[in-house]
């Protein structure tokens, strides 16, 4: 079981936390004028590597944050964590 | 009752504590600490059981939690039996009973082996080529044969009685093992002052010194050092000492499963039997040892063929001769050890037989000079002996001479394998030794270090040193201060080397003892084109079984790599996977059990309804009130009258499952205007509505009601299961999409207690509790505070029914005042208690649809009517989505009502719709029903369900077709009574 450090809590079991998608995929402001492939593409393409990912992590049984995660996909082991309003 | 093989003097058993047990219905003594494999042993038993396929008579092999063949059965009585335990690990205890297993009738006559049953069709493969072209064959003939002739031992019945606990630690330093390395490491980490977790499997502490009879450290024989040093280890306060503890399982991040067993070697306890340990440590130390190798060879499998260091165990440790005549193959040192031992303690070596073509080693001048021969360049070819072996035949390497030689001992010592499981489970890669002939860690990937035997080192003073070192270090890496190098003098012969022996092909020649598997086997799936060890160890299941090949895998491939001419080092590892010994259910579940396996959801008028009669039924975790039968009534009779009750008068309902969330702050409006697709911002206090939310990909995710409490406070219902979901969804747009926001986001689900009140009379039911306000004066949908019966309370008119309704939303611990008080005003009026069933019926006769019955992730709200829902807004989640073109595709799934056409017929939900009565194969359906039931209102049943273009199709007959016969329907509106909603206005 991964312990997984959160940027409020610490460093806490995997069970804590639900994970959620690919980070840094920005909703647009204005979804209205996005084409039908923008939009698609927002909806549903994501990255899928083996190796560094930036991922989105929800703290559902602790403090109820969502934070970001650069983690290995490869070795399973997160680089760094860091909160939503920083940059990795 | 004499213990004919039991020696004379020596051993860790205690002679002075006889212990009666059973095997097979025996009466037996042995002592305490005698395990029952020693103790079998003394009484001169050696047969204990019954190989898998071959149902060939198997003799105990080893010493410790490897041992293939003496798998027994303990019998505690019905749910405490448990089978397939190694002899080599069970603690005898006064009363214990054990059974051997896999044979029919008795051990030593057993009708599977007579028939040779396996041998005609149990080769490698014989499941894959018999089994995947005739299943039938399978389950007709096979299958039934097989089970009863072969298996492991049989599963207990009954519940299992005892208890199991669990516990979460920490620690700076975990050790696992507690033999000479693991010793030094205790003792070198716990002085540091750091926290220390010390387990190791066995009983008794000290690992391969308990078997030691001549040797010295720190001055002192072995044994009193182990004693000793475990004494001092006991009064440190920062050191948890764990025997009778296997370290299963090595996770991420240092997370370890250990399961210590409390009580499986008493007669009685009331303990918790075993208990889980989820350790996660800052540094782990490895020092689980090695595991001696068996020689393949024909015919290697029989009773009396034994590891060389098991036989040295049992004797030094347990005080056993485990025969009357020795014969040593010895293509290591550690035979030789063995072999002088057995001569010393009076047992006769006829021969020590070593394949190696040996020039000068100090172990052989020790043999010949104790008066024992030694066949050099030798290997064995052959043994003999039905219930116990009694002859081998070897072979002069160079000269081709065959010699015949008895014994009832025959001894194996094939090198050693360090345990590498753990640190192979770690993720560590490791790397194949050639001089020793087995693979060894390499490269750690988490923070960990092997010390000793596990990672090669067979000398005893290198084994301490290293011991030393890597506590030391552990400590020093997890925090403390500083360390220094330790020397721990010994008195050992530090000459231990081996050969690996080469498999010695023929018939009966087993690499697998617990799966049957020969060198024949593995032969044949290499001629068959099976290269890769992975897939050689799947088609023979060499390797595959409890013991996950401890024994078998090295020699599997030295097999292979004598049959294709290639390295060993080449043919790379099987996985090793979690557990390393077999785990109990029960100390995986531990208190997850009975009425802690799934945890009950009640509402806060449980008490109440039950006391009603209320049947329940499971949604989620909840428990609800299905339905409130009275005398002689069965759901169906129950439901019509409450379906009637409230459409005539008056219902009462616990709606407390309901998710709730306050959603506060100045920009509350904005945020719930933008995450439900029903318009909220224009929303006055004191007012509510009914709101679908949608995903961004435009699909209807949950519906509820958003009532505005003030211009920053909202009261927001969700779906029962969709409460946490739809919390989740508003916490990730609020954090991540609009974190500017100033919103506050609470769960309330649990603070109130939810009383539906619906039908006509509700009102009348009502009023007389608000002397100051009337009613009237609420219209629908308005959300007012209130006082009843003195409690706050807040009301929301609202009707799910089609009739006149309320929701009473109580302070959850006053509920049941509330509802005694209301349920006595319903009654007063003509009314009932409804449950689920009703609230179900009643809302398809107004064709409202559920999310999770109507919807399935692929409805949007067009397809449920609500076309035109939030058009007026700029954006909301999903809105974009519903403009993409296939949502807006003809031939959608459109919600819609249906008829059978006799009007009796009760339609199944999930049943299929098609134009045809008699569609052919292949026919795609039109749609399927979504929910059933019978209405009161109506007197017939009706239906909802998904139809292609639905709505287009209003008035057109079409099919259900079903195994019975084809069911005509008219397709109708989704509403079937009140179309023009006037009675929910009244
Ligand atoms: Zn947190």
């Amino acid at each position: 079981m991964l312990l997984i450090h959160c940027p409020y809590c610490g460093e806490r079991p995997e069970i804590e936390f639900r994970h959620k998608g690919e980070a840094h995929i920005v909703r647009p402001e204005n979804p209205a004028v996005s084409s039908d492939i923008e939009w698609t593409e927002f909806l549903y393409f994501r990255h899928n590597p083996k190796g560094p990912h930036a991922e989105r992590w929800y703290h559902t049984h602790g403090c109820g944050r969502f934070f970001n995660a650069q983690r290995d996909t490869g070795t399973d082991r997160f680089l760094k964590t860091y909160r939503t309003d920083e940059t990795p | 009752m004499i213990q004919p093989f039991r020696t004379q003097i020596g051993g860790l058993v205690e002679r002075w504590n006889a212990i009666r047990f059973t095997f097979d219905g025996r009466a037996l003594i042995g002592f305490k600490g005698d395990t029952l494999a020693s103790a079998l042993l003394a009484n001169g038993i050696f047969l204990v059981g019954r190989s898998v396929k071959y149902h060939r008579p198997r003799g105990i092999l080893a010493a410790g939690s490897e041992e293939p063949n003496a798998l027994v059965r303990i019998v505690r009585g019905h749910g405490r039996d448990t089978p397939n335990l190694r002899a080599t690990q069970i603690e005898i205890y006064e009363g214990l009973a054990a059974v051997s297993q896999n044979n029919f009738p008795s051990l030593a006559f057993d009708l599977g082996a007579i028939a040779r049953l396996g041998e005609k069709f149990l080769l490698a493969g014989f499941y894959y080529k018999t089994f995947m072209p005739s299943l039938v064959a399978w389950k007709k003939l096979f299958e039934p044969a097989i089970r009863h002739a072969a298996g492991l031992g049989r599963a207990p019945i009954g519940e299992d009685p005892d208890q199991y606990a669990n516990r979460y630690a920490h620690c700076d330093v975990l050790i696992i093992g507690a033999g000479p390395a693991g010793l030094a490491a205790a003792r070198a980490a716990a002085a540091t002052g750091v926290r220390v977790i010390l387990c190791d499997e066995q009983a008794q502490m000290g690992g391969s010194l308990l078997a030691d009879s001549d040797t010295d450290i720190e001055g002192r024989p072995a044994r009193d050092w182990v004693a000793s040093l475990l004494r001092d280890l006991y009064r440190h306060e920062n050191i948890i000492l764990l025997p009778r503890t296997t370290a299963f399982g090595y996770y991420a991040d240092n997370f370890v499963a250990l399961a210590e067993r409390r009580t499986d070697h008493q007669s009685a306890s009331s303990y918790p039997r075993e208990r889980l340990w989820q350790v996660r440590a800052k540094e782990v130390v490895l020092a689980t040892g090695a595991i001696e190798r068996p020689l393949v060879f024909p015919n290697n499998d029989r009773p009396g063929i034994m590891l060389a260091d098991a036989a040295r165990v049992y004797l030094n440790r347990y005080a056993v001769r485990p025969g009357t005549t020795a014969i040593v193959l010895a293509a290591h040192d550690s035979g030789y050890r063995a072999a002088l031992d057995l001569h010393a303690a009076g047992i006769p070596i006829a021969l020590i037989a070593d394949p190696r073509e040996t020039t000068y080693n100090p172990w052989v001048q020790r043999a010949q000079k104790a008066g024992i021969r030694v066949a050099a360049g030798t290997e064995p070819v052959n043994t003999f002996g039905h219930l116990r072996v009694h002859t081998l035949q070897t072979r002069h390497g160079a000269s081709g001479t065959i010699e015949t030689h008895h014994a009832d001992l025959i001894l194996m010592a094939g090198g050693w394998t360090p345990t590498v499981h753990l640190f192979s489970q770690s993720r560590g890669r490791l790397r194949f030794d050639e001089q020793l002939g087995a693979h060894v860690p390499d490269i750690s990937v988490q923070r960990e270090r092997s010390a000793g035997a596990c990672r090669g080192l067979f000398d005893l003073n290198a084994t301490l040193e290293d011991g030393h070192r890597a506590g030391a270090e552990a400590a020093t890496t997890s925090g403390a201060a500083s360390w220094s190098h330790a020397t721990i003098p010994t008195t050992i012969i530090p000459i231990m080397t081996g050969t690996a022996a080469l498999p010695i092909t023929g018939r009966h020649a087993f690499v697998d003892f617990q799966n049957d598997v020969t060198i024949s086997d593995i032969q044949l799936a290499l001629r068959e084109g099976f290269r890769s060890v992975e897939h050689v160890k799947r088609y023979t299941a060499t390797g595959m079984a409890t013991d996950q090949g401890k024994l078998s895998n090295v020699n599997t491939l030295a097999v292979m790599a004598q049959a294709t001419n290639r390295a060993v080092a080449d043919l790379g590892l099987t996985s090793f996977r979690p557990p390393y010994t077999p785990v109990t259910f029960g100390t995986l579940a531990g208190l997850s059990r009975g009425a802690l396996f799934d945890p009950i959801r009640t509402t806060p008028l449980h008490t109440q309804e039950a006391a009603e009669g209320a049947m329940f039924e499971n949604i989620g975790a909840w428990k609800r009130a299905r339905y409130f039968p009275k005398p002689g009534e069965d759901l169906h009779t129950a439901v019509i009258r409450e379906c009637r009750t409230v459409r005539e008068t008056v219902g009462l309902f616990d709606a407390s499952t309901l998710g709730k969330i306050d959603v506060s702050g100045p920009d509350a409006a904005l945020f719930l205007d933008r995450l439900y697709a029903t318009p909220l911002r224009n929303l006055s206090p004191g007012k509510s509505r009914y709101s679908i939310m949608l995903t961004e990909a435009g699909f209807v995710m949950d519906d509820g009601i958003v009532a505005r409490l003030s211009e920053t406070n909202f009261h927001v219902t969700t779906t029962t299961g969709g409460a946490a979901r739809v919390l989740a969804h508003m916490e990730d747009y609020l954090q991540t999409e609009w974190p500017w926001m100033q919103v506050w986001l609470t769960s309330i689900t649990e603070q109130f207690a939810v009383i539906a009140l619906q039908g006509p009379r509700a009102r009348d039911v009502l009023q007389p509790f608000l002397n100051a306000i009337d009613l009237a004066s609420l219209p629908h949908m308005g959300v007012r505070d209130f006082r009843l019966c003195g409690i706050p309370v807040r009301l929301f008119r609202v009707s799910f029914t089609g009739e006149i309704g309320f929701e009473i939303n109580i302070p959850a611990d006053d509920g049941p005042i509330v509802w005694a008080q209301l349920r006595e005003a319903v009654a007063g009026q003509g009314g009932c208690a409804y449950g689920m069933e009703t609230m179900h019926v009643l809302r398809a006769e107004k064709g409202f649809f559920i999310v999770g019955q109507e919807t399935d992730g692929t409805v949007i709200p067009d397809d449920l009517g609500f076309g035109a829902l939030g058009h007026a807004k700029l954006d909301f989640v999903g809105k974009r989505s519903l403009a993409l073109p296939h949502m807006r595709a003809p031939g959608r799934l459109r919600l819609v009502g249906l008829l059978t056409e006799d009007g009796t017929t009760k339609l199944e939900e999930g049943a299929q719709i098609t134009a045809e009565a008699r569609p052919p194969p292949g026919t795609k359906s039109l749609g399927h029903v979504t929910s059933s039931y019978t209405s009161a209102a109506l007197g017939r049943p009706i239906a909802l369900a998904l139809l292609a273009n639905g709505r287009t199709r209003i008035g057109e007959t079409l099919n259900i077709p079903m195994p019975t016969g084809s069911v005509v329907v008219h397709v109708v509106s989704p509403v079937f009574i009140d179309p023009e909603g006037t009675r929910a206005y009244g």
